[in-house]
C-alpha cells in the first residue's frame, strides 16, 4: 500500500494558495495525496485539491481556524496525525504553516524539517529532504529519525503545479470545543491595497534595495516593471526603511520568486537576498559596487549608477516599444 | 513585567558562515561572535516595553558554548537585567526542538509574564524554536509581530500577514516573535558597558534542567544532516562597467533573449 502523504491545505484571501497545490502534486508523486482542509474555504475548494491529485480531504469549515489562530489547527491536526499516521505532513513556509508546525512538532515529539526545497522517501520509508541551506550556500540532505509521521516546511515554489485529476472522498472533522484553544483573538485583518500583478506569479520582476536611497525612488522602478509587464519587488532593507510594504519582499524572510526575468535595482545580492530570486531564469543586475555578490549570479551585470542607467533603459524600452 | 528575551549568539554578520563537513555543524570556532541582531531586537522590544511598564526585569537566556558571552554581555550593556547562560557540551548539537526543551526547562525554572523571540536566526533561521518553546510551555504563541502593545494582562501585537497585517491579543503569560522591521535596537551605552560587568550571569548545564541525552544534544536530535554539499553553480554571466550606454546594454540583452 503507499504511504499516506498528508498536506496542510491553506487558504488566503478566499483562495487555496499556491504553495498547497504544488505541495499536493508532490504528495501525489510520493504516495497517496490527501488533504487537511481546517477553516473557511471557497465552494470549490475540495474539487480543486481533487484536480492536483488530492484522493482524501479532511475537512472542516469551522470559523475557529480562522478567528482564533493557530491552537484549534494544532489541536485536531495532532489527534488526525495520531489516528491515521500517515507517512509525511507537508507544510508552507507561511506564517500559518511555520506557526502549525513548530508547535505540533512539540507536541507530538518528532521535530521537523524547515525550507526543504524536495523530498524523496526511501524503500525502508526513511525521508530524504533537500534543504538549501545558508541562504542557498549549501545544499544539504538531512531526515528525521524515529517512527512518527515527518513534519515538512516546504520552500515556496519547489514544485510546479500539475493537473492531476483524481476523486477526493470528504471526511468531516468536528471542531474542538476546548476554550483553552481560544486564548489567541484575531481582532482585526487588514489587507494592504496592491497595484498590478501578484509578485509570486509575475513573469517579470524588478526589485530594488539599499541602493535606491529614498521610496520616491520606487516610481521608477515601477515604470520599468509595466514597460516590462511585470511587478516590483524589494529587498528587506528596502521594507525595513519602510519605503515600501512588506508584501514586496523578496527573500529568505520574504517571498521566493522565480519568474523569467529578474532585474536587480541598487541591490548588493546579501545572501537572504540572492536565496528568494536566484531561481530566477534571468537575472539582471545594476549596482555601483563591481565586487557586490549579485553580480556573481548574475547573467548581464551593469557596474553603474542605478539612475542613470534605469532611466536610460526605460527611454530605451519605451523607443522600442513604440518602434 | 517579568520578560524573558530568548537570544542566539552568532557569527558577526560579515562572516561567511561556513558548515563543517565533518560535524555537519555550523563552524564556530576562531569565527567572531555576536548577539544575533534578530534577537537583538527582542532586547529592544523589551527593554521598551519594561521602561513602559514599572517594576519591570529584562531577563536575557541563551544557549551556547563560552563564545556566547560576547553577544550575552551586549544585551546586558544595552540594559538586560541579567541573563541566564545555557552552556554544556551535552547541549552542543542539539536540534530546534532539543534547544526548544533547553530553553522551556530553564524558562519554566520561575514566574514569568512575557517570552520575546527573534521570528528565526539569522545563522541556521529554522524558525522552529519559538513555535516549539511556546507549546512546551503551554503558552500562545503571538508571531510575526511588527509592534506589540501591552495593557494590563493583555497583549496586542500587529501580526505581518500575506497580503498586510492582522491584530490579534491573548492574555499574558505568552510568548511573542518579533520581526525585523519592529525596530532599530540602541548602542549600548559606555555607562551601560561597565554596568553590565556587575550583571549576573547565572550558568545552568543540562542536568541543571533535568534533561538527558534522549532530549538535547546531538543524540537527542530527530534531525539528522545525512549530506553536505553546495548547490550547482549558475553558469557565469557578463558583466559590463556602464560607459553612458548601460541602459542601452541591457535593452540589447533583452532583445536578444527575446524578453522584450
Amino acid at each position: 500500500m503507499a504511504e499516506q502523504i498528508w498536506v496542510n491545505a491553506e487558504v488566503v484571501e478566499g483562495k487555496l494558495t499556491r504553495a498547497t497545490l504544488e505541495m499536493v502534486g508532490k504528495a501525489a508523486e510520493l504516495g497517496d495525496a490527501e488533504a487537511v482542509l481546517l477553516g473557511p474555504a471557497p465552494p470549490d475548494a475540495v474539487e480543486t485539491l481533487a484536480a492536483h491529485g488530492a484522493t482524501k480531504v479532511y475537512r472542516s469549515d469551522d470559523p475557529v481556524y480562522r478567528e482564533f489562530l493557530s491552537l484549534p489547527a494544532v489541536q485536531v491536526l495532532a489527534a488526525l496525525i495520531a489516528e491515521h499516521r500517515p507517512a509525511v505532513m507537508l507544510f508552507a513556509s507561511s506564517y500559518a504553516g511555520r506557526d502549525i508546525a513548530a508547535a505540533l512538532s512539540a507536541k507530538l515529539d518528532c521535530g521537523a524539517l524547515t525550507d526543504v526545497g524536495d523530498l524523496a522517501l526511501k524503500d525502508d520509508g526513511a525521508l530524504e529532504a533537500t534543504i538549501p541551506a545558508l541562504g542557498g550556500s549549501y545544499q544539504n540532505t538531512s531526515t528525521l529519525s524515529g517512527e512518527a509521521t515527518k513534519l515538512v516546511l516546504v520552500r515556496p515554489k519547489a514544485f510546479d503545479i500539475k493537473a492531476n485529476p483524481k476523486t477526493a472522498t470528504v471526511v468531516d472533522v468536528p471542531a474542538p470545543g476546548d476554550a483553552a484553544l481560544r486564548k489567541i483573538r484575531v481582532t482585526e485583518r487588514v489587507t494592504t491595497p496592491r497595484e498590478g500583478p501578484q509578485l509570486e506569479d509575475s513573469r517579470v520582476i524588478v526589485s530594488g534595495g539599499r541602493g535606491l536611497k529614498a521610496p520616491e525612488h520606487f516610481a521608477m522602478l515601477q515604470e520599468l516593471a509595466t514597460l516590462l509587464g511585470g511587478a516590483v519587488g524589494a529587498t528587506r532593507a528596502a521594507v525595513d526603511a519602510a519605503w515600501v510594504p512588506y508584501a514586496l519582499q523578496i527573500g529568505q524572510t520574504g517571498k521566493t520568486v522565480k519568474p523569467d526575468l529578474y532585474v536587480a535595482c541598487g541591490i548588493s545580492g546579501a545572501i537572504q537576498h540572492l536565496a528568494g530570486m536566484k531561481g530566477s531564469k534571468t537575472i539582471i543586475a545594476i549596482n555601483t559596487d563591481a565586487d557586490a555578490p549579485i553580480f556573481q549570479v548574475a547573467d548581464l551585470g551593469v557596474v553603474g549608477d542605478v539612475f542613470k542607467v534605469v532611466p536610460q533603459l526605460i527611454q530605451e524600452l519605451a523607443k522600442r516599444k513604440g518602434a | 513585567m517579568n520578560i524573558l528575551v530568548c537570544a542566539k549568539v552568532v557569527p558577526i554578520a560579515s562572516v561567511t558562515i561556513q558548515i563543517d563537513p565533518a560535524t555537519k555543524r555550523i563552524v564556530r570556532k576562531d569565527v567572531t561572535q555576536e548577539l544575533d541582531p534578530q534577537a537583538a531586537k527582542g532586547v529592544e522590544e523589551a527593554l521598551r516595553l519594561a521602561e513602559k511598564h514599572g517594576g519591570s526585569v529584562v531577563t536575557l537566556v541563551t544557549m551556547g558554548g563560552e563564545d556566547a558571552t560576547i553577544g550575552i554581555k551586549s544585551a546586558l550593556a544595552m540594559g538586560a537585567t541579567s541573563a541566564i547562560h545555557l552552556s554544556d557540551p551535552a547541549l552542543a548539537g542539539s536540534d530546534a526542538l532539543g534547544t526548544a526543551k533547553a530553553l522551556a526547562a530553564a524558562i519554566g525554572k520561575g514566574p514569568f509574564d512575557l517570552v520575546i523571540c527573534a521570528t528565526e536566526s539569522s545563522d541556521s533561521y529554522t524558525g522552529l524554536v519559538p513555535g516549539q518553546l511556546a507549546q512546551l510551555l503551554g503558552i500562545p504563541p503571538l508571531t510575526f509581530a511588527t509592534s506589540i502593545a501591552v495593557d494590563g494582562r493583555t497583549v496586542t501585537i500587529k501580526r505581518q500577514s500575506e497580503g498586510g497585517y492582522d491584530v490579534v491579543t491573548a492574555e499574558m503569560p505568552a510568548l511573542i516573535t518579533v520581526t525585523t522591521g519592529i525596530n532599530e535596537p540602541r548602542y549600548p551605552t559606555l555607562k551601560g558597558i561597565i554596568g553590565a560587568k556587575k550583571k549576573e550571569i547565572r550558568k545552568l548545564t543540562a542536568a541543571d534542567l533535568g534533561l538527558g541525552s534522549g532530549d538535547v544534544g546531538e543524540s537527542g536530535a530527530r534531525e539528522k544532516v545525512l549530506t553536505v554539499g553546495r548547490p550547482p553553480a549558475r553558469p557565469p554571466g557578463t558583466v559590463v562597467r556602464d560607459e553612458g550606454e548601460g541602459g542601452k546594454q541591457i535593452a540589447d540583452f533583452l532583445a536578444n533573449l527575446k524578453l522584450i
